[in-house]
């Protein structure tokens, strides 16, 4: 059986899902921070 | 630890810290993946299939570390009510989850072309997919409990919330010695204390991809326990102009 269409599917996934993992951390962190920033200077 | 007890403090080391765990983490894991495709020999056995090794085990060890690192926090909480315990469980929760779950996917997607199945109902992937929903039960519980005792203040999680955290890690070592317990389609353990069985020329990129990831886990944990401290400050802000 060839093993490479498995192997860049588990690249893929694991790729595509830390990649998604970061990409909404970092958005909820800085609109987070972003937040309680706005409301400081009030 | 108690120097870190004050979140000003805390901000101050995790702001610096957060783009440089996420940036050179996934500089080191992508070295170590693109290594593991292309500068490591097939497998004499498993042929090229050994190479989802390099994303396999970083997840598995991340979705049980991920674990440990949680009940520690729940038990820092519990004992000493370390105002940044019960934040730091919960930020470890979502990332282990995706590991723990990034781990089922890959080893399925390995078992496949290994062992001719996508799925065995054996010890070690099994006891891996209760980890998967005691992450998932973890997140619900927190959510629930929200704002239901003192220590959920602030953006922490509450006592039963903590004691389910300390409680599920009995799972871990349940995983880790799952093989050596039952027979199982997974192979036994391969890197212990005393050493590894993989050859030298196959296990070297496990290393850069091993520790890339663990940087880059630790990158996406400052980042959510950022994201909650100011959700915290924000919420505690609104409740004081409410009652103003």
């Amino acid at each position: 059986m060839n093993a490479w269409p498995f192997i860049a599917a588990a690249y893929g996934l694991t790729g595509a899902a830390t990649a998604a993992l970061v990409g909404w951390c970092w958005s909820a962190m800085r609109r987070a921070e972003r937040a309680a920033e706005a409301l400081r200077r009030r | 630890m108690h120097a870190l007890a004050n979140p000003a403090r805390f901000l101050k080391i995790a702001r610096p810290l957060t783009p440089i765990l996420t940036l050179g983490g996934a500089g080191l894991a992508t070295v170590g993946a693109w290594a593991g495709l292309t500068q490591t020999p097939a497998d004499y056995l498993q042929g090229d299939s050994v190479r989802i090794l390099y994303v396999h085990v970083p997840a598995a060890w991340l979705g049980m570390g991920g674990w440990m690192g949680l009940a520690i926090a729940c038990l820092t909480q519990i004992v000493w009510r370390h105002p940044l315990a019960g934040i730091a469980a919960r930020a470890i929760a979502v990332p282990g989850m995706v590991f723990a779950g990034l781990c089922l996917a890959t080893g399925s997607i390995w078992g496949r072309p290994t062992w001719g199945t996508w799925w065995e109902w054996d010890g070690r992937m099994t006891s891996m997919l209760v980890l998967f929903f005691l992450y998932a039960g973890f997140i619900a519980l927190a959510r629930a409990s929200d704002g239901q005792d003192g220590a959920a203040e602030g953006g922490g999680i509450s006592r039963v919330t903590a004691i389910f955290g300390l409680v599920g890690a009995v799972n871990v070592p349940i995983i880790n010695r799952s093989v050596v317990w039952w027979n199982s389609l997974h192979q036994g353990p391969s890197i212990t204390l005393r050493g590894s069985s993989i050859a030298p020329e196959i296990l070297w990129p496990l290393a850069l991809t091993a520790l890339g990831f663990t940087l880059l886990f630790a990158g996406i944990v400052l980042m959510r326990m950022r994201a909650i401290l100011a959700g915290a400050k924000v919420e505690a802000r609104m409740r004081r102009m409410a009652a103003a």
